[in-house]
């Protein structure tokens, strides 16, 4: 993981829009960091987040963790909710960093007006620009058991084993959250965790299939 | 703004160390010094710190309607022994200073604290301000923590500081400590006694004889306070092993100089007014240059190059936004004469912008809708949701500066009009809560002054853009308790608006609103217009089935799309030619259904009646009409 300042810091970014629920993602990543003795920092640039805008979410943890900002360049992981989202934070991505990212599109108003065009192929163009990206349509999966909503957990499963710590803490931390809620919002975000978790696998395949 | 971010209140008996964002650390703290009374107007990166105080039930919390009558609540309060607290954005205490001023004359009995969160990188404010200014300007006091434990340890200081030198103290906060979480220890509760209000008009009463003995109080304490400041141990020496820079910082700033330079020495300013020139002469001697790091005005700088210290700071850094260390790491190493270490870097890559929008459904899209549709008119604007009425594809709001400046600026447009703009319709819009906090001043000066401007009051009982925060229009108070509610077309009939003039429109029923408006701007005296459809944010709002688009039946005209509404899609384009040789760009719809409350705004711009129920289309399809019952929230 990545140097900065005098301590071995991870670096992980969350990205997407307003409502997302990319603050809360986030939130759980830094408590699975926690739980594991790790000093935490989590920040957002989150402007008028809830309204549908921009929302980029910094964790940052290790042995001491001092500016909360992940500076641009040295992200290990890009957590893209959106597929447009990932694409304009790619920068914030170390070289040899890794996107998995929802290739659902959230298209806004401005874009619908005819004012300024959707990428066409947002997973292409981040390939062709030498990034490496795990691409799957969390959007899809999530409502398809049943509620977009589960998308973050979809997200979150996808992360999982891309950490420095194992699948098992973050999915302790998610399902913890709903324990004192209803029995089957336990078991729907397990399966949500564990669909995200494949969905990653199988993007990770295939785009190893592809590099040969 | 930050709603999303969730509002969580550690146990009473709390473990070790919690994530916890500054605001909730402030919140934590505010509970253990024993205050007993705090107030606020919510506004972002502050709110959320009154939202947690409120959930502690020993302390009475409110949301006052602005920021000066919070300090003054925070002040009686405080005049009466107790602990107390009040908290605002960096343009609140540009509302709140009047009371400040003089209350650093008469001082406190009970501790004062003033959270002041400064907007530093322009997250949602109007401007970016640097409130360390109103320490020097009220002769008071400042802290400026740098991460969630010292917002949690320093407000706890300001406490202690406030009382031991009975001075209202400023806790300094940026957007940068407010939102960050990190992990902090805290403590428990600790009850205080109250010594009750002292009669004493020659402390409490400040009229110009007892003001004027006050003074030499007032700079005496600051010659104390900079003596304080010399042995603070809010002020901390860090001396590294790399002495050809080294910094003097403040506030998160602080994080970012560490991160950047970590063998650098560092003198990090927590009581960072008055300075201790003494200490910071003995630092700078220890070093080959001193640079110093503070967002975001030259503040510090300046104080010490006036006491004959040789340092930089805005020469080499920018005078706004944060000091991250992408942007000190090259500034350190141009100064130094080195090259920056070559680092890989990652093009970005261009994408559309993604400006806020307003919400699925919200009431404000009808009245820009409607006010789209208007010619001949200026429209000052206001601060809340409703300034994105500026933006696409409304282009409805001319003017936006300050809480309640759409009334003064409107009347100042309709009289400084120029002759070829006699004609001109002048209309403000304005929030329901931002007319309270500070519009009604405003419109009683267009009433006496004889105006010709229509207002239209938007009520959506809440404090839209801030999460939907209660305030007197909304009928509850800070818990969420029934509160009584003020009857917004009685209070402007009050403040001289004739009745004829006064009218109560629903903000989903364009063609109203549309005539209403019409009529009303032709009329040369003050009229309201007030709009009352809830914030689709709050629980008085009860969302509709939600509309679907008959693929056959859009024509692809694309009125819809000129609603705004988020959760409307193009489909396809298409490009035809008329018969009368005319180009026409079509863009054929699709409703997100799963986001669609039903509020039918739609509906009314739809020539080919093509929006229907999403239930309709599972029947035979049947006829379908527009009709008053399409109404939300009624």
């Amino acid at each position: 993981m990545s140097e900065s300042g005098k301590f071995d810091t991870t670096n992980i970014l969350v990205v997407g829009t307003g409502g997302q629920g990319v603050m809360t993602a986030t939130e759980i990543l830094a408590e699975a960091a926690i739980a594991l003795g790790h000093d935490v920092k989590k920040t957002e640039v989150a402007g008028m987040a809830q309204r549908g805008g921009v929302v980029s979410s910094h964790l940052r943890f290790g042995p001491k963790v001092l500016s909360p900002q992940i500076t641009p360049g040295s992200a290990d992981v890009l957590l893209g909710f959106e597929a447009a989202e990932a694409m304009r934070w790619r920068h914030m991505l170390r070289p040899e960093g890794l996107v998995l990212m929802n290739t659902g599109r959230l298209v806004p108003p401005i874009v619908e007006l005819g004012l300024y065009d959707y990428p066409d192929d947002p997973v292409a163009e981040m390939r062709a620009a030498g990034t490496h990206v795990f691409a799957f349509d969390a959007s899809m999966i999530a409502q398809e058991l049943g509620d977009i909503r589960l998308g973050n957990t979809v997200m979150l499963g996808a992360i999982s084993d891309h950490l420095p710590f194992p699948a098992e803490v973050l999915e302790r931390c998610i399902l913890k959250r709903f324990a004192s809620k209803k029995a089957e919002l336990v078991e729907l975000n397990r399966r949500a965790f564990a669909a995200g978790r494949a969905a990653a696998e199988a993007a990770a395949k295939a785009e190893a299939a592809a590099a040969l | 703004m930050s709603a999303e971010a969730a509002i969580s209140i550690p146990p009473m008996t709390a473990p070790s160390r919690l994530l916890m964002s500054g605001n909730e650390a402030v919140a934590r703290a505010v509970w253990e010094a024993g205050v007993r009374v705090a107030a606020a107007y919510p506004g972002t990166p502050s709110t959320e710190i009154l939202e947690c105080v409120a959930a502690y039930p020993a302390i009475y919390t409110e949301w006052s309607v602005n920021e000066k009558v919070s300090l003054e609540v925070a002040f009686g309060a405080a005049m009466a022994g107790s602990r107390s607290f009040c908290a605002m954005k960096h343009v609140g205490m540009n509302v709140a200073s009047d009371a400040l001023m003089t209350m650093t004359l008469t001082g406190v009995a009970g501790g004062l604290v003033i959270a002041i969160a400064d907007d530093v990188g322009l997250s949602s404010s109007q401007n970016e301000q640097d409130s360390r200014y109103w320490g020097r300007f009220a002769h008071v006091p400042l802290l400026e923590p740098a991460d969630s434990q010292e917002a949690h340890d320093f407000t706890l200081a300001a406490f202690e500081l406030s009382e031991r030198f009975e001075v209202p103290v400023i806790l300094r906060l940026t957007t940068r400590i407010c939102h960050v979480k990190g992990l902090v220890s805290i403590g428990e509760r600790n009850e205080r006694p109250v010594a009750g209000f002292t009669k004493d008009v020659s402390r409490w009463v400040m009229v110009p004889s007892a003001a004027g003995r006050r003074l030499p109080l007032m700079f005496e304490r600051e010659r104390r306070l900079r003596a304080e400041a010399e042995i603070s141990d809010l002020n901390v020496v860090e001396l590294g092993s790399d002495r050809r820079i080294g910094f003097v910082t403040s506030g998160p700033a602080y994080m970012h100089v560490r991160e950047s330079f970590p063998d650098a020495p560092v003198f990090k300013l927590g009581l960072s007014f008055p300075l201790p020139f003494a200490s910071l002469r003995r630092f700078a001697d220890q070093c080959e240059q001193l640079v110093v790091v503070e967002e975001v005005e030259p503040l510090i700088e300046t104080e010490l190059k006036a006491q004959g210290f040789n340092v930089t700071g805005k020469d080499i850094l920018p005078l706004s936004g944060e000091l991250s260390p992408q942007v000190l790491k090259p500034a350190i190493a141009h100064l130094l004469g080195e090259a920056l270490a070559e680092q890989a870097k990652t093009a970005p890559m261009p994408v559309f912008p993604r400006p806020p929008t307003m919400c699925v459904a919200c009431p404000h899209l009808g009245v820009y809708y409607t006010l789209s549709q208007l010619r001949n008119v200026t429209i000052s604007g206001d601060i809340g949701c409703y300034t994105l009425g500026f933006g696409q594809p409304w282009n409805a709001l001319d003017a936006c500066i300050s809480m309640g400046a759409s009334m003064g600026m409107a009347l100042g447009l309709d009289k400084g009009r120029s002759d070829a703009e006699k004609d001109k319709k002048i209309v403000a819009v304005i929030g329901d809560s931002t007319f309270l906090h500070m519009g009604m001043q405003g419109l009683l000066d267009i009433v006496y002054n004889r105006g010709n401007v229509t207002v239209l009051l938007l009520d959506n009982r809440a404090v839209g853009m801030t999460g939907g925060q209660d305030n007197p229009g909304s009928g509850r108070d800070i818990h969420g308790q029934e509160a009584p509610r003020v009857d917004f077309a009685n209070l402007v009939k009050a403040l001289g608006v004739r009745e004829e003039r006064v009218h109560v429109v629903n903000a989903y029923e364009l063609p109203v609103l549309l005539k209403t408006l019409r009529e009303e701007t032709k009329i040369p005296e003050p009229s309201v217009i007030i709009t009352s459809q809830p914030c689709v944010l709050i629980k008085d709002y009860h969302a509709l089935k939600p509309y679907t688009v008959i693929e056959d039946k859009c024509t692809g005209c694309g009125n819809c799309i000129d609603v705004g509404c988020p959760a409307i899609h193009v489909t396809r384009r298409d490009r035809v030619t008329k018969a009368s040789g005319r180009e026409v760009d079509l863009a054929f719809v699709r409703i997100e259904s799963a986001a669609c409350t039903g509020c039918g705004l739609c509906l009314k711009p739809c020539a080919p009646d093509a929006i229907v129920h999403v239930d309709t289309l599972a029947m035979p399809i049947k006829v379908v009409r527009k009709s008053a019952e399409l109404t939300p929230g009624a």
